[in-house]
């Protein structure tokens, strides 16, 4: 393991960074009349880019398999009811007080209990409430910019977009390990484990704990085990991202047993938690992360060191968002009318995972779809390149990403022969692997 | 350990099996333990405000009181809900509306209405639709991303008032700004520091940029007079400076929403291109829905846009997109005049109990003996009353009294209550007497 002294240094200085000297005569921009003159237009972000793309196209056969979120089986956003029930009980019951800096702690606690386990040794993890995943991932990057040894950080190749822009922007280098082969359309696992023995000691690892976005391909358990291997050997550090648990499989205990092999094994980790699509609380940005420290003095280092993080950036977390998981999970009943709720998004996009592949077929289609069959979670990775994409939305106003990635969860009885009869003109007598 | 009498080879196989299970037990326990990234860290210090909560928390004392974080309490010191917010709440239960995400600048409508709330419908750069903004995470989160969007802009410092609201310096320090200070209060005669105020903006660089408290000053409820205001404003034009307005108090401080924008909008009259963040936490009560807003006024619509598209690039990376209640709240109240209203009388009559806590607090101190100056408590506005306490003080009035503010001496109003108010003057007359 990499010495410390770097974090020693960081230590030593109070949580508020001390800035270096600047000249005092600085001067920074133009007169205060032209201020924002030169400001050129950022760039539209890729995915939510293209959802306002969808929301602004006026053709009637528009579809929508872009955004990551849940439709029912006519295309409508679906609240759960247990998530409304809960709603109605907050009405009378939650005041609009601050939450603490690190967030609503009895929700914080059925969170890490969810994703680790009822037995899970809550006293030696350090967890906050954060703003959904993206707020979680930024917590986490921040936190490991300003405190672990290694400023390297490896993620999946392909990964979810922001995941780059995210550590980035907390001053980590971002690189990759090679993670799904195009040329397969599977899982490269020989790719994988010699990119992670190339990376330096105690580099950290970005894992997608299931249902891997976009590719849907999760290693097996026996994938797990090589990885793990040289994951110990190399002393690398895992951060898991977990945006689907419950939702990929239908039952959140598997989908969390990736997690849980880790942290039974003693590994140290950081995990950050997402309830938009398991819970459907999408807007209402509700979400964790934690760290697994070896014991309660550590986490509760830990914990003052995250809440430094936290307060300069947004003080405390939305508070609406963690009542509404917290009141659910505090409930048994609404419990388990939450677990089913939360099976039967699984089960319907399973079904239309099946009935897409059937339905390329019945269109003609002589291309193996069999990864998608494969696959798991809202998306299917198509393997469709940037201008079959494109067709597909010139021509047929289907809204998907370029990297070839559907939302099954877009799919329903109504779109899906259109849809798949479009995949196959644009794939007919193409390729939909690379070589 | 007796072994019974075995080969000398299945001895070594075992003892080599032994060694293995050994060693990797070892090696699992190791990687928690000795080799765990975070056992060198050390505890980081506790947040002055929020950690008041905290040490208050663990105070068995009956009559302790806190004065700390600025929330407001009702007479009986409870935390208070406004009606119309409950109103709001009901109303959207019954629209039975979904939990999509919403964009990375939030709900339009919000910051729509939001902007109008403070620059005023008839504002002519509102009504040449060159104002622009973001729905933001309450304060915090809009100071965070407009510091970060102007550290990437070519800004390196930025200028607060001695004292601020503590969590400025961090916020603005993590968002790569270096933070000066500009002279403010004048802490011997309890006072606006103005002449050196005026010193300091002159001294300013030009371009820097100036961080001003649109209306109740935090921590020290003094505002300068709009005869002030108006040579700052001149000031800071002919400087070239770049102002940038903290609106965390609009319609608490004076109980009018129309006066307490008076500072912002002769800016935004004397052609400052000025930039805001504000809060709807104290106002609209709405603390834990962490609801807010961030905008520009630019020299036209297309620029004033340009900037809010590099804001969604600094939210992004940070959140992705702001959470929907507390937007959805306060539309639903600000577009409907009858909500509006008691939105107007509901925050009024917040601010009127403070007003009177400050003319209780200052009698009873007399009451009590003391014959000290306590006119600023009155003079001061919002939901602080700067003490004058020092650092000593504070703490044995926490220790003796169990009366629990700020180190700085910086008493939420919001806290004192009828109920408490002669015991808070007892104590704060006994510390400094």
């Amino acid at each position: 393991m990499k010495s410390h002294q770097s974090a020693l240094t960081i230590i030593l200085l109070s949580c508020v960074l001390t800035t270096t000297a600047f000249s005092a005569t600085a001067s920074s921009t133009e007169a205060s009349t032209n201020i924002w003159r030169d400001v050129p237009p950022g760039p539209p972000d890729a995915i939510l880019g293209i959802a306002q793309a969808f929301r602004e196209c006026t053709a009637e056969n528009k579809v929508n398999v872009c955004v990551g979120a849940y439709r029912d089986e006519k295309g409508q956003p679906w609240v759960l009811p247990s998530v409304r029930s809960a709603e109605e009980i907050m009405l009378s019951s939650e005041n609009k007080e601050y939450l603490p800096i690190e967030g609503d702690s009895a929700f914080v606690n059925k969170a890490l209990r969810f994703a680790y386990g009822a037995n899970a040794p809550l006293d030696r993890i350090a967890g906050v409430q954060t703003l959904s995943g993206t707020g979680a991932c930024r917590i986490g990057g921040e936190f490991l910019s300003q405190f672990y040894s290694s400023k390297n950080i490896l993620v999946p190749d392909p990964t979810w977009g922001n995941h780059h822009k995210i550590f980035k922007e907390c001053g980590l280098t971002v690189g990759t390990y090679r993670y799904y082969d195009r040329s397969t359309n599977r899982l490269d696992l020989q790719g994988m484990l010699e990119d992670l023995r190339n990376a330096p000691d105690g580099s950290t690892i970005l894992l997608h704990a299931c249902a891997h976005n976009p590719t849907g391909c999760d290693p097996t358990d026996e994938q797990w085990d090589q990885l793990l291997d040289v994951i110990r050997q190399k002393q690398h550090l895992i951060f898991f991202d977990s945006a689907y648990q419950g939702f990929a499989s239908g039952d959140a205990e598997a989908d969390a047993k990736a997690l849980r092999r880790v942290m039974d094994a003693g590994y140290p980790m950081l995990l950050a938690q997402s309830f938009a699509k398991n819970f459907g609380l999408y807007g209402e940005r509700c979400g964790t992360l934690s760290v697994v420290c070896h014991d309660a003095a550590q986490k509760d280092i830990l914990m003052s060191q995250l809440k430094c993080i936290v307060r300069p950036m947004y003080s405390s977390p939305p508070k609406h968002g963690s009542s509404i998981v917290r009141t659910v999970l505090s409930d048994e009943k609404l419990t388990q009318q939450y677990y089913q709720e939360c099976a039967s998004m699984a089960d319907r996009i399973q079904t239309m995972r099946q009935r897409l592949v059937q339905a390329l077929q019945d269109a003609g289609s002589s291309h193996d779809w069999s990864h998608i069959s494969e696959q798991i979670g809202m998306f299917a990775f198509t393997g469709m390149s940037a201008e079959m994409c494109d067709t597909l939305t010139d021509q047929y106003n289907i809204f998907l990403t370029r990297d070839g990635r559907i939302s099954i969860a877009g799919l329903n009885d109504d779109n899906l022969g259109y849809v798949a009869k479009a995949i196959h003109s644009v794939t007919d007598g193409k390729s939909i692997t690379s070589n | 350990m007796i072994l019974p009498s075995i080969s000398r080879s299945v001895l070594r196989q075992h003892s080599k099996a032994a060694a293995r299970y050994a060693t990797n037990i070892h090696a699992s326990r190791t990687m928690a333990t000795s080799s765990s990234p975070w056992s060198q860290f050390e505890m980081a210090p506790t947040d002055p405000i929020v950690g008041l909560n905290e040490i208050y928390n663990k105070d068995d004392f009956p009559s302790k009181v806190i004065v700390g974080v600025g929330a407001y309490r009702d007479d009986l010191g409870k935390p208070y809900v406004l009606p119309c917010v409950r109103e709001a709440e009901q109303i959207l239960m019954d629209k039975n509306l979904d939990m999509e995400y919403t964009g990375i600048a939030g709900e339009p409508k919000f910051v729509d209405l939001a902007l109008k709330f403070v620059y005023g419908e008839d504002s002519v750069p509102i009504q040449e639709n060159r104002v622009h903004g973001v729905q933001a995470l309450s304060g915090t989160g809009g100071l965070r991303v407009f510091g970060e969007l102007m550290a990437k802009h070519g800004h390196k410092h930025i200028y607060v008032p001695n004292p601020t609201w503590g969590n400025h310096i961090p916020i603005f320090t993590n968002s790569g700004l270096e933070v000066r200070k500009y002279r403010y209060y004048d802490a011997e005669s309890s006072d606006l520091d103005f002449t050196n105020m005026m010193k300091d903006i002159k001294d300013m660089p030009k371009g820097s940029l100036i961080l001003l408290h649109a209306c109740a000053h935090n921590p020290t409820g003094m505002d300068p007079t709009m005869e002030q205001w108006k040579e700052m404003s001149e000031t800071i034009k002919k400087q070239g400076l770049v102002p940038f307005f903290d609106c965390a108090y609009q319609g608490f401080a004076s109980g009018d929403p129309v006066k307490d924008a008076s500072s912002v909008r002769m800016f935004v009259e004397d052609g400052h291109l000025i930039s805001m963040v504000q809060s709807f936490s104290k106002n609209f009560g709405l603390y834990g829905q962490r609801i807010g807003a961030l905008s520009v006024v630019g020299a036209d619509e297309d620029e004033a846009k340009r900037v809010v598209s590099q804001m969604k690039m600094v939210i992004r990376p940070m959140y992705s997109n702001p959470p929907r209640q507390g937007a959805r709240i306060v539309t639903t109240i600000l577009e409907d005049p009858r909500l509006t209203q008691d939105f107007l009388d509901q925050c009024r009559g917040m601010a009127d109990r403070i007003n009177l806590m400050r003319t209780l607090l200052q009698d009873k101190l007399a009451e009590a003996g003391s014959t000290k100056n306590w006119d600023h408590i009155t003079k001061q506005i919002g939901m602080f009353a700067y003490s004058g306490l020092n650092k000593d003080q504070v703490m044995e009035m926490r220790e003796k009294h169990h009366v629990y503010c700020t180190a700085d001496g910086r008493i939420s109003m919001a806290g004192v209550t009828s109920g408490n108010v002669d015991y808070i003057a007892n104590a704060i007359h006994d510390v400094s007497k």
